[in-house]
């Protein structure tokens, strides 16, 4: 039956966005709109002694300045933790701090004016008498006992420590090993860079009480939820938020942030419309940024290489504040994957989550589980050339058997499906893996560094169910709703609490709906990102959208067709079991019957005039539905990179890149496609040159798209795609989360090509990103 | 002090007055004009999201000032499709799935219009070299460079 | 043109506007807020290249643009170079003059003009002179322009048979700007380099001439390239810039590297 799912359509959201109509929040405008800029620490640690604002005051067009105290005693209130890990210490943090700047970029004042040209002179008037204090850096420097404190409740700056598996198991794996690997390495800060600035823009009727917030983010019912129970206290029934279209997030835009806050105050404060829009150096300095994991990691394995134990310490920088689900990611997203694809008895993984004074530091596309990844496949690499084995057939010889599903792994998860060895089998056959080790002896026989990598890594995607994400320290449930409705016309509304800001939902939302109600895509519109017309939502982060958004919406439908059919049987005068809804016509028919049975429209039409409905139907055809899976779904993926490296220079090329990916069924290989061919360009980034650098001092040195080196078409080669599909049984779709694989593979995968590359000189690892000169002062150090 | 600047947006004739001479023009084609197609993605000339066309030339609308803009020719994307009807441009972004967010797509699409200008057998290589101005986060390029290849060979 | 230098002598603060690709980034991030602004970019007689003949120079406008002189058939490093600056967007607008007025560090056509020994005219509203681009670069941003004095011609020798010309630069990923970049400008006779002329930017805090590498390869058949690229060390001076794209060391490292194939490639164009 399934007509659209499984097919590549093209996007029916796309002709809005390449005729400049994309409805971003920047462009849009209220009547007598104020704007407002904020004053931001240049300092990374500093008391805030006094700011005189009498001069910015006095400038033509501005309209107000307010303090962290004003906002205070306007009644503001912190931004929470959603997220808590136990014994998880969560420090103050204010919309605009009123006492002290703990991160360059900390809000410390705001500047209202009626243009944002003139808002932008008034911030330079601004004078903030800082006392700037001693500064604390660097993940596990933080927690040494001469560091900077940066929180007077939170010693030794660690937030929290966590630690999960079998310690015992992992002991005596150690014990009993024949060869052990380790390995200590960083995972590097990176600045998430969606193309679209933050922005907020709020708008206040004083005669309802009712506030709307348009605001750019990946879900706004959780943002209405925090704004109204805990930052701005409004109550949910007079607060609507829209986040329209948004220009990309990456995990960037979950988080509550300040601006959505000091924007709807604003607005209320002054009864006027207010906007703010962040500047690229502010999203530099603002938006929660990624990574930033130090850890050591060891791998036991016996005479056979086969794994037998992992223990793995992490210190994880979450910077100034903890972000709103930041304790999350290092934790029940990251040592929960530990055993990657294989399978390991003894695994313990331990971490800290330190606070330095930096940016705060959050889920970034992937979140926890590149870092899991990155971690486990460097070690596992290294354990295949400690054996000296094939970097696949290592891997082959550790991999979790296909018959072994559902897998219980040594830390919490279960896995729900896979085929491993399916993966390579595919990934060999794509690569022509065998020709590229011939390619890479001649290459070297020439004196070229030239490097074939390979990982397999594993995802967790759609985090369910809520009542254990609960018990792992959520605050939030991770179901989704799903509302099917069907007008008198037939023509039908599927709203979701899921948000699309580049994922392209609307068409895949309408193929599922397609399939479940045998109707046409295009009478079908995807509704969401606006609390006033859905019914509740989660929102998108953890590639759930599907899985679990999609799923929500096949269940309305399947209500929703299930009373269609029995409305149809009944003014046909037939059994519902005897009523189905045909292929070829489009209509609701009888089997067996001659007649052409009722279309579609009719049988909707008579869900609403209810002349004659079965005695137990309601009228109307609308169905709401919440899916909270049984488990999450656990996409997997087997992919090579080729680099060669200018011995002379230290640049790194990447010649070749593929890509074998696992993510269950599929619904629209078009759009699943481009988000693992898109997902691997941003994993390649963070292992070729991205790399967000802060000095002692806590001055963000890339802060800039001059300093921080964007990944650009020219450094990449086709990036070559091949699929299995192994069916998720946790929801009804068969699904897999899509987004966030090609980032979890792309930047391991780099980063073993590279020490592939430099092999051959004794090279056993090297730092990412991999720049021209590490990889220069690597060679040199080694020749 | 402002100043007083004629120019003619997609092929329409415009004067303003009072003209800041710090305005930039692609806070002129948004705020003053209520184009908001043209995007502003960095504020370092980099990104290219706020690319248009400027007698002809693609250029970066934050960086050149609305009043050296005076007595030019400038097409925003909102000038490109006539009455609806998608340019071979944005056509193959649309068959290709050269988007995601859209964000950056109204300046890759200007872009790539002036890219492939009289060049339909255009190479991978040259597309990508060519798009060294454009940043784009969701989709590796990829479908871009695809798309900007099919457009080229639809443009003759 | 002449309003122009009238106006920048009499109006306070003034700065001349040419592409505004120096200029208007900086004001953008409020480095940099000039009084008055005048802008130069309609001044035709500023714009275009005039090639010369023979002995002739070739004399480009100031306001020509990047893009205009990597499709020109000027001396090909120059060529080059222009071709990767910035984007293409970038080269629609940046100008040669603007560029060189401002003397960034990392930028390449300092190095390149260096190499090429090109002329800089220079003009005030009352006179006007010549500067060698050897002398024009004075520092970190700075060069030997006068208050009021607007760059008017930029100079450069044609290449006629025998010579080639070709730069060499290692792209920051980020600002695309050079981290190191090496120009050279050779004539070959029977397969003898009869003249070098070899400058590098992008590791110094102005463009620098490399009289040394010069001097080891004239008078030497290609085979001295190797060698003679080495002696970069001793042309750049103590004074090695470092930021967080590239240490000291690194620059130095590396900087031999360049010189090499920009004397490699030189020297195959020259040969034809």
């Amino acid at each position: 039956m399934a007509k659209f799912v499984g097919k590549s359509f093209k996007r029916v959201e796309d002709p809005r966005f390449l005729q400049g109509k994309g409805k971003y929040v920047s462009n849009l405008q209220r009547p007598g709109m104020a704007y407002v800029a904020i004053v931001r620490s240049p300092h990374a640690h500093a008391e805030i002694k006094g700011i005189d604002a009498s001069a910015a005051l006095e400038l033509d067009g501005v309209v107000a300045v307010y303090t962290g105290q004003d906002l205070i005693d306007g009644g503001v209130g912190q931004l929470p933790c959603g997220w808590v890990v136990p014994e998880c210490k969560i420090p103050e943090r204010w919309p605009v701090e009123p006492a002290r700047a703990r991160h360059v970029g900390d809000a410390v004042a705001v500047v209202v004016a009626d243009s944002p040209y003139v808002a932008e002179d008034a911030l330079e008037l601004i004078e903030v008498d800082y006392e700037p204090l001693p500064v604390s850096v660097g993940a596990r420097a933080t927690t040494e006992y001469r560091a900077q404190q940066i929180h007077a409740e939170i010693p030794n700056n660690t937030a929290y420590a966590w630690a999960l598996g079998d310690e015992d198991g992992m002991r005596r794996a150690f014990r009993e090993a024949a060869h052990v690997v380790e390995l200590d390495l960083v995972n590097q800060r990176l600045i998430p860079n969606a193309m679209e600035p933050r922005a907020c823009m709020a708008e206040w009727d004083n005669t309802t009480e009712e506030m709307t917030v348009w605001t750019t983010s990946q879900n706004p019912h959780p943002i209405r939820l925090l704004l109204s129970g805990f930052t701005l206290g409004i109550p949910e029934n007079k607060l609507r938020v829209i986040s329209p279209d948004v220009g990309g997030g990456f995990g960037s835009k979950i988080f509550h942030y300040p601006e959505e806050i000091i924007v709807p105050w604003v607005a209320r404060a002054i009864n006027r419309p207010a906007k703010w829009v962040a500047t690229r150096s502010e999203s530099f300095m603002t938006d929660s940024q990624g990574r930033d994991h130090v850890t050591n990691v060891r791998m036991a394995m016996d005479a056979t290489g086969t794994i037998t134990g992992l223990h793995v310490q992490t210190w994880a920088d979450q910077g100034a504040y903890l972000s709103t689900f930041a304790p999350l990611i290092p934790t029940a997203l990251s040592i929960t994957l530990f055993s990657g694809l294989y399978k390991i008895p003894g695994i313990w993984g331990e971490m800290k989550g330190t606070l330095t004074n930096t940016v705060p530091v959050d889920a970034y596309r992937g979140a926890g589980r590149p870092e899991a990844s990155y971690l486990l496949e460097r070690i596992v690499e290294k354990g295949a050339q400690k054996m000296g084995m094939d970097p696949i057939a290592f891997r082959r010889h550790n991999l979790i058997p296909a018959d072994e599903f559902p897998y219980q792994t040594p830390v919490a998860f279960q896995y729900d499906s896979g085929n491993y060895q399916g993966l390579f089998d595919k990934l060999e056959e794509i690569s022509g893996y065998g020709d590229l080790r011939e390619e890479q002896k001649s290459k070297r026989a020439e004196g070229k560094l030239w490097g074939v990598g390979v990982a397999g890594c594993i995802e967790a995607s759609g985090p369910a169910p809520s009542a254990v994400a609960g018990s792992l320290g959520s605050a939030v449930g991770l179901w989704e709703s799903g509302t099917v409705r069907v007008h008198p016309t037939g023509k039908v509304t599927a709203l979701t609490g899921s948000h699309a800001h580049g994922q392209g939902h609307e068409t895949t939302f309408a193929q599922i709906v397609a399939d479940e109600l045998n109707i046409p895509l295009e009478d079908i519109e995807v509704v969401h990102g606006d609390t006033g017309r859905i019914p509740f939502g989660m929102g998108t982060y953890g590639s759930r959208s599907a899985a679990v958004g999609g799923s929500a919406l096949v269940r309305s439908a399947t209500r929703v067709r299930e009373k269609m059919t029995k409305i149809a049987a009944h003014q046909m005068e037939s059994r519902p079991e005897d009523v189905y809804f045909d292929d070829e016509t489009g209509n609701i028919r009888v089997r067996g019957a001659t007649d052409d049975g009722m279309s579609f429209f009719e049988v909707a039409l008579a869900a609403y005039t209810a002349h004659d409905l079965p005695p137990d139907i309601e009228p109307g055809l609308e169905e709401t539905a919440f899916f909270d899976p049984s488990n999450f779904t656990f996409p997997n993926s087997a992919h090579i990179a080729v680099v060669s490296i200018d011995r002379e220079t230290g640049e790194v090329t990447l010649e070749k890149y593929f890509g074998v990916d696992d993510v269950g069924k599929v619904i629209n290989p078009l759009i699943v496609d481009g988000q693992l061919v898109g997902g691997v360009a941003q994993g390649v980034g963070q292992a070729l040159w991205e790399h967000g650098i802060y000095g002692e001092d806590g001055q963000l040195l890339t802060g800039s798209m001059m300093d921080y080196a964007m990944p650009r078409a020219d450094r990449f080669p086709h990036i070559e795609t091949g699929r299995i599909e192994t069916p998720s049984p946790t929801n009804p779709l068969g699904v897999k989360g899509a987004g966030e694989m090609g980032t979890i593979a792309g930047t391991v995968t780099v980063a073993n090509a590279v020490v592939d590359a430099l092999a051959p000189l004794g090279v056993d690892h090297v730092e990412m990103p991999f720049t021209a000169e590490r990889i220069w002062q690597t060679i040199q150090a080694h020749s | 002090m402002g100043v007083s600047i004629s120019l003619n947006i997609n092929g329409e004739a415009r004067s303003l007055d009072n003209v800041e001479p710090r305005l930039l023009l692609v806070d002129l084609i948004r705020e003053e004009l209520g184009l908001t197609g043209t995007n502003i993605g960095c504020d370092t000339s980099q990104c290219g999201a706020c690319t248009v066309h400027m007698d002809g030339l693609a250029v970066k609308s934050c960086t050149v000032l609305a009043v050296q803009a005076d007595g030019s020719d400038v097409v925003t994307i909102e000038g490109m499709a006539e009455e609806g009807q998608l340019t071979a441009m944005q056509q193959a972004f649309w068959d290709e799935h050269g988007l995601q967010c859209g964000f950056c797509t109204p300046g890759m699409i200007m872009a790539g219009v002036k890219l492939v200008e009289g060049n339909p057998d255009i190479s991978d290589e040259e597309i990508r070299h060519g798009l060294e101005g454009n940043i784009c986060r969701c989709t590796g390029y990829q479908n871009i460079v695809k798309a900007m290849k099919v457009a080229a060979q639809a443009a003759t | 043109m002449a309003e122009a230098l009238s106006l920048i002598a009499s109006e306070d603060d003034a700065r001349f506007l040419a592409g505004g690709h120096s200029l208007v980034p900086a004001m953008k991030l409020r480095l940099d807020a000039p009084g008055t602004l005048i802008d130069i970019g309609r001044i035709e007689g500023l714009r275009g290249i005039a090639y010369g003949s023979g002995d002739e120079n070739d004399c480009i406008g100031p306001l020509t643009t990047h893009a205009t002189i990597a499709s020109s058939n000027l001396a090909s490093a120059l060529v080059e170079a222009a071709g990767g600056i910035g984007d293409p967007q970038v080269r629609n607008r940046g100008t040669i003059g603007g560029n060189i007025a401002h003397a960034d560090p990392a930028s390449d056509l300092p190095t390149v003009l260096t190499a090429l020994g090109a002329t800089i005219r220079v003009e005030n509203s009352s006179s006007a002179r010549n500067i060698e681009a050897e002398s024009f670069f004075t520092g970190l941003f700075e060069t030997s322009l006068g208050e009021n004095e607007l760059v008017t011609v930029i100079a450069v020798p044609r290449e006629g048979a025998g010579t080639g010309s070709a730069y060499a630069k290692l792209f920051n990923p980020a600002s695309r700007y050079a981290v190191v970049g090496a120009c050279a400008s050779v004539t070959l006779n029977n397969g003898v380099v009869s003249r070098a002329r070899v400058a590098v930017g992008g590791l110094t805090p102005m463009a620098t001439r490399c009289g040394s590498v010069e001097a080891a390869l004239e008078g030497r058949s290609t085979d001295a390239i190797n060698g003679a690229s080495a002696q970069v060390a001793s042309d750049v001076g103590d004074d090695i810039l470092e930021d967080i794209h590239a240490s000291a060391e690194y620059r130095l490292g590396v900087i031999p590297v360049y010189v090499e194939r920009a004397l490699q490639a030189a020297c195959a164009r020259a040969a034809g």
